[in-house]
């Protein structure tokens, strides 16, 4: 068994959760596929073509800042969310962590019962 | 990018035989690599010391969940929790089934993870709350989309 890796705390695996969490919305996935063009886009042009509000936009924004998959930059007098792809990145990564795992560990078993 | 982790693998052995593999404390612990203390029922913890080298100090504990003979067996876990300072009983764990099918050459085993995608409840604002239509297509989508951009 090597359930493991020197980035292995549970604060990490929390913040896994958080990036699955906050990407589990059709608000919130719509936001991402908009900003991950590159193009750091201000409030009112998210809400725009939406048929939420600017607070509701806000909010999903706010559950995208905390996972770390958006940050918002200063511009002016008015705020722009960024898209940062390293959170999905690192999850991915860490699901192949555990994917390899599992290969090994199957590997295992395959000796086992077949030897 | 998806939620869930599956594995299917073709054995040169029959059902009972790989039945015998994963559903036996002992057998399951000789090639997992962890020294399981009691047999394994359904709906009980069932814990050991990791034996693997270069891993003893993780304590190995699982809650087996399904007991269908050759055909499932499935127990929740925490994945990654090698930490022995951290107490991860709170943290939601993940559930791993092994699901045997009978093929001409022996027998295919297809094991999944899933649960990767939920966090405790009570770390879980409303805001946070899981839309479970369509998820995986959904990250499918914006994968494809993310990896066309770059």
């Amino acid at each position: 068994m090597s359930r493991t890796g020197s980035d292995t705390s549970a604060a990490r695996r929390r913040q896994h959760a958080a990036v699955f969490a906050a990407l589990g919305d059709e608000t919130r996935l719509s936001l991402i596929s908009e900003l991950s063009a590159g193009e750091p886009r201000s409030i009112a042009h998210l809400t725009g073509g939406t048929r939420l509000t600017r607070q509701a936009i806000t909010k999903h924004l706010r559950v995208l800042e905390q996972a770390g998959i958006v940050h918002s930059e200063r511009s002016g007098r008015e705020s722009r969310f960024a898209f940062d792809p390293k959170p999905m990145q690192e999850l991915r990564e860490y699901l192949e962590r555990v994917s390899a795992q599992w290969d090994q560990v199957l590997g295992r078993l395959k000796s086992f019962v077949e030897g | 990018m998806n939620n869930r982790i599956e594995k299917r693998i073709e054995l040169k052995a029959p059902p009972a035989r790989v039945w015998r593999a994963i559903s036996d404390y002992r057998e399951f612990g000789a090639w997992f690599g962890v020294n399981i203390e009691a047999p394994f029922v359904a709906g009980q913890e069932a814990q050991g010391q990791i034996t693997y080298p270069g891993y003893e100090h993780v304590r190995w504990r699982v809650v087996i969940q399904k007991m269908e003979p050759e055909r499932l067996f499935s127990f929740t876990w925490h994945p990654y929790a090698v930490d022995p300072k951290v107490d991860y009983s709170h943290e939601t764990p993940t559930l791993v089934e092994f699901r045997l099918e009978k093929i001409a050459t022996g027998t295919l085993l297809t094991v999944t993870e899933t649960g990767f995608d939920r966090i405790p409840a009570e770390r879980r604002p409303d805001a946070f709350r899981m839309n479970d239509g369509g998820w995986a297509q959904q990250m499918k989508n914006i994968e494809r989309h993310v990896a066309d951009r770059q």
